[in-house]
C-alpha cells in the first residue's frame, strides 16, 4: 500500500503539467442509441494526452459504451447509433471519410476478459503489425514482437516459448499478452475495458504497474469497476451514471472532495 | 383370426381390463373400508398392461418365428432329387409358396373343395388348370411332391395361425386375470405400473442398439459366406468388376471404390468452398432479414429427397454437360458421368457443410473477433486469420460428415454416374460406385447362395465401415471443438 | 519492468497521419474486404440458384403430366360382340378379352370421323385407331364388366390418347421426330390436329395420374401414381405408429431416467452413429433380416415401413431429446415438490410441454422417410405392381410401390414420356413434403415456448 500512495503523489504532479497541454480526445454532445434505448446522453469530455483517464460508475451507466465509441467498436453492433462528434487530434472520427480500420490502428483496445487468439504467442503479437504492414522483413517483425512484449513486461516470461499457444498462459499473462498485442501496432491511444476484472490480485497489481509505465508514451483510457483501481492508476476520473457524464475531475479531487452529490454517494458506496 | 383382428381384440381386452381393474379396486376399498395405496386408475392400468403388452410381444415373436419354422419343416419334405441342376432349394420353396397362394385363391373362388385338396397328387392336371385361372402359371414340369409340399405348407400356415390366435389370446386373458386377482387395496399399483412402464422405456431405447446389431450381424454373416465362395484377396485387390450370371464372375472392389471416391471428391470440391462461403456470409455478414430468408432456402436443399437430385442429374445436368462440355471437348459421349453425379451431389451436400460450419463459426467467441477488430483488422482479415483458424477443427469435422454423406449416397449415383465399373481419370466417363452396385446386385430376383448376390453384403460392409469410421472421427473432432469453447 | 526502454517500435508521435485521408494500404485492404464479401454473396447466390434450377427443371418437365389428351367417342357397346348369348351373365362377359373391345373403338372412331367429315388422307382406319391408347379397350372392358346392363347402348367415352399424341400436344413429339418414329407418323399427327379442331380431341386435367396404377412400358399415357401413393401412405402410417411411441419412450428413458454409465453411453453413441449410416445399408438390413430371415413378403409396405422406422428413429430420438431438454428443470421440481412420482412428473408435465417439439421432430423425420428411395429398392418395392393393395391392415402385406420408387422405376423406362411422368411424380412428392414441413413450422411457431 505504501508504494501505491507514493504513486498517487507522483501522478498528481504530472497531471498538473498535463492540464496545460491541449486535449488528445474531445467529445462533443455524444449520444448513443441501442435501437430505441438511449444509452448515452450528451457526453462532453476532454481527455489529455499521455495520461490515464479512468471511467467509473455503476454497471449499465454507459462507461463501456462511451469507451467503445472512441475506436468505433460500436460499429460492429448493428443496432447501435452514435450522434455528436468525437475528435482525436482535432479530427472527427465519426466523419464519413474516416475508415474505422485506420482509426483502430491509432486507438488500440484491451478487453475485459483476456482474449488471446488461439495461435502462438509470437503470432498473437505479430498479427496487428502484419495486417497493418508495419514490418517489411521478418527481422523487423521479430523486433516489433520483442519490443512489444518487453513493453508489456512479458518478455522475460515468454521469450523462450514464443511458439507456444497464447491460450496456454495464465490469466494475468494472457492479459499482458493482449496489451502487448495492442502496443505492437504502435497506437497513440490505448482503451482498456475493465482489464483486471477477470484477474487475481497479484496479476492485477502487475497490470496496474504496466499501465503506470505505459503512460509516458500513450494516452490511456480505462474503464474500471473498482474505485481503488481508478484512484491508483489514473490522473483524471470521469463518473458516469444512467447514461450521463456526471462529473469529470482530477482523480485526487474526485476521491476526496467531489463536486457532485451523486459522485459522493457512489464513492461512499451508497449505490452501485 | 388375422393379425389385423387380433390386435384390436387385444386392445379391447386391455381396455376392459382397465375398467374392471379400476372398479375392483374401488369395490374392495369400499368393502374393506381401507384406503387405496394408489389412485384407482393405476389398478386398472396394471391389469391393462399385463393383458396387452406380453401378448403383443408374443404375437410379434410368433409372426417372425412361424414362417421360419414352417420353411424348415417343408424344406425337409423336398428331396434333393427334385431340385433342378444348378438351382437351389430356395427356388423350389418359392414355387411351393406360390402354389400354396394359388390354392388359396382357387378355394376362395369355389373352384375346388377342401376335400379335393387331400387328393391333390391324383389330379394334377385339373389343379394346374385351376391354378392358371387364378393367375398362377406353372412353368415346366412341377413334380407331385412339390404340390404335396404346397398342400402341407398351406395346412401348416393355417394351423400355425390358429394356434397363434389361441395362444396369444389365452396369454392375454390369463395374465390379465392374474393381475386382476392380485388387486388389493394395499397393493402398490402405481409402483407396479411405473416399473412396468420403465422397462418398456428401456426396451424402446434398446431398439437402436438392436438395429446396429442387426446391421452388423447381417453384413458380417453374409460377408463371411461370400468369402467362403469367393476369395477375399481378389475382392479387395482385383481391379476388374465383371459379374456373370453363370459363374466365373470377377468381383474386384477397386473400380467401385475408385468411382465412389472420385464422385465424392468432386462433390466435396463443389460443396466445401461454396458451403463455407455461405456459412461465412450468413454467420458474419448477412443482416437478420437476409439470414432469415437465405438460411432456410439453402437448408431446403437438404430436405429435398435424393431421388429428386437423381432425376435432376439424369434429365438436366447430364445432358447439359455432355452437349456443352464433353462432346465439344471430345472427352466423352455419355450423359451419365462422374462429373454429373459429383456436381449434383455437391449441390446436395452444400447445406450439410454450410449449416454445420455456420453453427461452428457462431460458436467462436465474440471476444476473439473484438480483439481482432480492436487491433484494426478488417472483417475479412478477422475471419480469415482469427475466426477460421479457431473454427478449423469444427469445420474439418463438418467436411468429414459431408464426405461420409457423399460416400453413402445412392440415388444420385444410380441415376447420374452410370453402371460401368472403370478405373479412369476422365471425369466425363461414366463410372460406378459401391452403392450403385449394392443396388444393382440386390434388386430383382436375389439368389442368396450366389457370389453375385452375396458380394453386395461385402460391399455394404465396406461402405458401413468407411462411413462409420468417418463419422466417428468427425463426431469426435466436433465434440472436442465444442468442449474447447464451453 | 526495467526492460521497457528497448527500441523497435517507432515512437507514436512520428506517424502523424490524418485519419481523414485513406492511405493506400487501407484502400487495398478495403478492396480485399469487398472481394471477400462478394465471394460470400456469390456462394449464397449459387446455393439459391441451384435450388431454383432444380425446381425449375422438375417443374418444367413435370407440370405437363397433370394434363392429358383425351379422345371423346360415342361407342356402341355391340351385344353381338360382347355378349353373344345375350343373358348378361357377368362371367361370360368377363370372358371377352380386351381384343374383343378394340374393334368397337375402331368402329366408333371411323364413324365419328365420317360424321365430322374428317378425311383420313391416307391414314387407314387401323392407323387412325393407333391415336387411341392401347389402354382404352381395357378401360372400356372394366366399364362393361362393372355395368353389364350398358351392353347394347351407345355411351360417350373419354378415351386416353396414345402417348405419342399426348406428347405432340406437349411439345415432346414433333413432325420431324415423327418421321423417324416407328410408333407414329406425321400423317397420324395431322389427323390428330383435325380431330382436335373437330372437338373430338381435348386436353383436360389428368385425375387418373393420381389414381391409376402403373402401366406397362408401351403405355406411358395410362401410368398413374395410385398404387404408389397408397404404398407410401401405408408406410408412413407404419412409421408413425412405430417410431413416435418408440422414439418418445427411448428419449424419455435416455433424457430422464438413464444413469450415467457405460451402457447409456453405448446407446447414445449408437443413436448418433445410426443417424449417419447410409440409407442403402438399412435396405440391406431389411432384405437380410425381414425378408430373408423372417420370411416377410417382398415389395410389401410392412417391410418398407419397418425399414424406414429403423432409419428415422435416430432422427426422431435426437429431435425429441432436444424438446425434452428445452423444458426447464423447474417444471420437474415443481411437480416432484407437490408429491408426484418421477413418472407422473414426466407424463403429466414434461411430456405435454415437450409435445410440440416432439411432433415437429416426428413430422420432419416422416418427411425424410417419405422421400427415401434406396432402401426400398433393395426390399423389392421396385416391382411392377398394378393391383391396388387391400385396405389396412391386410394391405400392409400386399405388394405395393412407393412414390420415390415409382419415380426411379419410370426413369428406367425407354419411352421419354415416362420422364414427364417421373417429374410429375416428384412434384406430387414435393407437395406432400412441403405440406408436412409447413405443418411442422406452424406447430413450432404456434406452440413453441421460450423459457
Amino acid at each position: 500500500m505504501n508504494s501505491i500512495s507514493t504513486m498517487i503523489t507522483t501522478t498528481t504532479s504530472t497531471t498538473k503539467a498535463a492540464t496545460m497541454s491541449e486535449s488528445k480526445i474531445s467529445a462533443r454532445n455524444v449520444q448513443v442509441f441501442y435501437g430505441e434505448k438511449h444509452a448515452l446522453r450528451d457526453v462532453n469530455i476532454e481527455i489529455r494526452p499521455r495520461s490515464v483517464t479512468a471511467f467509473i460508475g455503476p454497471s449499465g451507466c454507459g462507461k463501456s459504451t462511451f469507451l467503445r465509441c472512441l475506436n468505433r467498436m460500436n460499429d460492429t453492433i448493428a443496432s447501435c447509433r452514435v450522434e455528436g462528434s468525437i475528435g482525436i487530434d482535432g479530427e472527427n472520427i465519426y466523419d464519413p471519410k474516416v475508415d474505422p480500420v485506420q482509426l483502430r490502428a491509432k486507438v488500440g483496445m484491451v478487453f475485459q476478459k483476456p482474449n488471446p487468439f488461439p495461435k502462438s504467442i509470437y503470432e498473437n503479437v505479430a498479427y496487428g503489425p502484419r495486417i497493418h504492414g508495419l514490418a517489411r522483413k521478418k527481422s523487423d517483425l521479430d523486433d516489433i514482437v520483442a519490443s512489444a512484449l518487453q513493453k508489456a513486461g512479458l518478455w522475460n516470461e515468454v521469450k523462450d516459448r514464443l511458439q507456444e499457444s497464447g491460450t496456454g498462459l495464465s490469466g494475468g499473462q494472457q492479459q499482458r499478452l493482449c496489451i502487448a498485442r495492442a502496443v505492437a501496432v504502435s497506437p497513440e491511444i490505448i482503451l482498456m475495458d475493465e482489464p483486471c476484472s477477470a484477474l487475481d490480485p497479484i496479476a492485477t497489481a502487475k497490470v496496474e504497474e504496466l499501465i503506470h509505465e505505459l503512460r509516458s508514451n500513450y494516452t490511456i483510457v480505462i474503464v474500471t469497476h473498482s474505485m481503488q483501481q481508478a484512484a491508483r492508476v489514473s490522473q483524471r476520473t470521469a463518473m458516469f451514471h444512467l447514461g450521463l457524464l456526471v462529473e469529470e475531475n482530477d482523480t485526487d479531487k474526485m476521491f476526496t472532495n467531489p463536486d457532485d452529490q451523486r459522485t459522493q454517494d457512489y464513492i461512499m458506496g451508497r449505490f452501485g | 383370426m388375422s393379425v389385423g383382428i387380433l390386435i384390436p381384440v387385444l386392445l379391447v381386452l386391455a381396455a376392459l381390463g382397465f375398467v374392471l381393474g379400476k372398479r375392483q379396486a374401488l369395490a374392495l376399498s369400499d368393502s374393506q373400508k381401507t384406503k387405496l395405496h394408489s389412485l384407482p386408475g393405476y389398478y386398472g392400468q396394471t391389469v391393462a398392461l399385463f393383458t396387452a403388452v406380453p401378448a403383443l410381444f408374443l404375437l410379434g415373436a410368433w409372426l417372425i418365428l412361424q414362417p421360419m419354422a414352417i420353411e424348415s419343416r417343408i424344406g425337409g419334405m423336398i428331396p434333393d432329387s427334385v431340385i433342378p441342376e444348378g438351382g437351389a432349394r430356395s427356388l423350389v420353396m418359392s414355387d411351393v409358396r406360390r402354389i400354396a397362394g394359388g390354392l388359396d385363391a382357387v378355394l376362395a373362388l369355389g373352384g375346388m373343395g377342401e376335400d379335393e385338396l387331400v387328393r391333390i397328387g391324383e389330379n394334377l392336371s385339373t389343379v394346374r388348370s385351376r391354378l392358371a385361372e387364378v393367375g398362377v402359371a406353372l412353368v415346366g414340369d412341377v413334380p407331385p411332391v412339390v404340390f404335396e409340399a404346397a398342400r402341407a405348407y398351406r395346412q401348416d400356415v393355417k394351423t400355425g395361425n390358429m394356434a397363434m390366435s389361441v395362444v396369444v389370446l389365452v396369454l392375454a386373458v390369463a395374465l390379465g386375470l392374474w393381475a386382476y386377482r392380485r388387486i388389493q387395496p394395499d397393493m402398490r399399483a402405481r409402483n407396479v405400473t411405473e416399473s412396468f412402464v420403465k422397462s418398456l422405456l428401456i426396451a424402446a431405447s434398446m431398439v437402436a442398439v438392436l438395429t446396429t446389431l442387426g446391421i452388423v450381424g447381417s453384413l458380417v454373416f453374409e460377408t463371411i459366406s461370400f468369402f467362403k465362395i469367393y476369395p477375399a484377396s481378389e475382392f479387395f485387390f482385383s481391379t476388374v468388376w465383371n459379374p456373370q450370371f453363370r459363374g466365373g464372375s470377377e468381383l474386384g472392389i477397386l473400380p467401385l471404390l475408385w468411382g465412389t471416391l472420385y464422385v465424392s471428391l468432386i462433390a466435396l470440391l463443389v460443396a466445401v468452398p461454396i458451403g463455407l462461403m455461405i456459412a461465412i456470409y450468413l454467420a458474419e455478414y448477412a443482416s437478420k432479414t437476409v439470414r432469415s430468408l437465405a438460411k432456410p432456402a439453402i437448408e431446403m436443399l437438404a430436405g429435398i429427397p435424393t431421388i429428386v437430385y437423381g432425376l435432376f442429374a439424369l434429365i438436366t445436368v447430364g445432358p447439359f454437360l455432355r452437349d456443352w462440355l464433353a462432346q465439344p471437348l471430345g472427352l466423352g459421349t455419355s450423359s451419365s458421368s462422374v462429373l454429373t453425379a459429383g456436381l449434383v451431389m455437391g449441390i446436395m451436400i452444400i447445406p450439410f457443410v454450410s449449416s454445420l460450419s455456420d453453427d461452428i463459426i457462431n460458436a467462436v467467441p465474440q471476444a476473439l473477433r473484438d480483439g481482432s477488430y480492436g487491433l484494426g483488422a478488417t472483417q475479412s482479415e478477422t475471419i480469415k486469420q482469427v475466426v477460421l483458424p479457431a473454427a478449423l477443427p469444427g469445420i474439418v469435422g463438418a467436411v468429414l460428415l459431408a464426405a461420409s454423406r457423399a460416400i453413402g449416397e445412392t440415388m444420385i449415383v444410380v441415376l447420374g454416374a452410370g453402371a460401368a465399373a472403370k478405373l479412369d481419370l476422365n471425369p466425363f466417363e461414366a463410372m460406378t460406385t459401391v452403392t450403385v452396385k449394392i443396388v444393382s446386385q440386390l434388386t430383382g430376383d436375389t439368389e442368396f447362395a450366389s457370389p453375385e448376390t452375396l458380394v453386395a453384403f461385402a460391399l455394404g460392409l465396406t461402405l458401413f465401415v468407411f462411413t462409420l469410421g468417418l463419422n466417428v472421427l468427425a463426431l469426435y473432432i466436433v465434440r472436442k471443438y465444442r468442449e474447447q469453447y464451453e | 519492468m526495467t526492460d521497457i526502454t528497448a527500441a523497435g517500435i517507432p515512437p507514436a508521435e512520428t506517424q502523424k497521419k490524418s485519419l481523414l485521408t485513406l492511405d493506400d494500404r487501407t484502400r487495398r485492404r478495403n478492396a480485399a474486404e469487398m472481394r471477400f464479401r462478394m465471394m460470400g454473396k456469390i456462394g449464397v447466390l449459387i446455393g439459391i440458384l441451384a435450388l431454383v434450377g432444380l425446381l425449375t427443371s422438375i417443374l418444367s418437365n413435370g407440370l405437363s403430366s397433370f394434363q392429358q389428351t383425351f379422345i371423346t367417342l360415342d361407342i356402341h357397346l355391340d351385344p353381338a360382340r360382347l355378349d353373344k348369348s345375350g343373358n348378361r351373365n357377368p362371367e361370360e362377359i368377363a370372358k371377352v378379352t380386351t381384343f374383343g373391345y378394340a374393334p368397337l373403338i375402331e368402329k366408333a372412331l371411323s364413324e365419328a370421323m365420317t360424321a365430322k367429315g374428317i378425311l383420313g388422307n391416307g391414314v387407314t382406319v387401323k392407323a387412325a385407331a393407333e391415336l387411341i391408347s392401347k389402354e382404352a379397350p381395357a378401360d372400356l372392358r372394366n366399364y362393361v364388366i362393372a355395368d353389364p346392363q350398358s351392353i347394347g347402348q351407345t355411351v360417350s367415352f373419354k378415351l386416353l390418347a396414345a402417348g405419342r399424341i399426348d406428347g405432340y400436344y406437349k411439345g415432346r413429339v414433333t413432325m420431324e421426330s415423327a418421321k423417324l418414329d416407328r410408333n407414329i407418323s406425321p400423317e397420324q399427327l395431322l389427323l390428330a390436329d383435325k380431330l382436335k379442331s373437330a372437338g373430338l380431341l381435348t386436353t383436360k386435367f389428368n385425375w387418373s395420374f393420381f389414381t391409376a396404377p402403373d402401366a406397362s412400358d408401351t403405355r406411358p399415357e395410362a401410368a398413374g401414381l395410385g398404387v404408389a401413393i397408397i404404398g407410401s401412405l401405408y408406410m408412413m402410417l407404419i412409421v408413425l405408429v412405430l417410431s413416435l411411441p418408440i422414439g418418445v419412450a427411448a428419449s424419455i428413458y435416455l433424457e430422464e431416467f438413464a444413469p450415467q454409465n457405460k451402457f447409456t453411453d453405448l446407446i447414445e453413441v449408437n443413436i448418433a452413429n445410426l443417424a449417419a449410416v447410409p440409407s442403402v445399408v438399412f435396405g440391406i438390413l431389411g432384405l437380410a433380416i425381414f425378408i430373408n430371415f423372417a420370411g416377410m413378403p417382398q415389395s410389401a409396405p410392412v417391410v418398407g415401413g419397418l425399414v424406414l422406422t429403423l432409419m428415422t428413429l435416430p432422427t426422431i430420438i435426437i429431435a425429441t431429446r432436444a424438446a425434452f431438454k428445452s423444458v426447464p428443470p423447474s417444471i420437474r421440481d415443481a411437480a416432484l415438490g407437490v408429491g408426484a412420482s418421477k413418472m407422473q412428473a414426466i407424463f403429466h408435465h414434461v411430456l405435454p410441454l415437450a409435445m410440440p417439439g416432439v411432433l415437429t421432430g416426428t413430422i420432419i423425420g416422416l418427411a425424410r422417410a417419405l422421400g427415401e428411395t434406396a432402401p426400398l429398392l433393395l426390399i423389392g418395392m421396385v416391382a411392377f405392381v398394378r393391383e391396388y393393395p387391400a385396405g389396412p391392415p391386410d394391405g400392409f402385406f400386399d405388394p405395393a410401390s412407393a412414390l420415390p420408387v415409382q419415380v426411379y422405376n419410370w426413369t428406367q423406362r425407354g419411352d421419354p414420356a415416362f420422364i414427364e411422368r417421373a417429374s410429375g411424380a416428384i412434384i406430387v412428392l414435393l407437395i406432400f413434403l412441403i405440406t408436412m414441413n409447413m405443418v411442422a413450422i406452424i406447430l413450432r411457431s404456434r406452440f413453441e415456448r421460450r423459457w
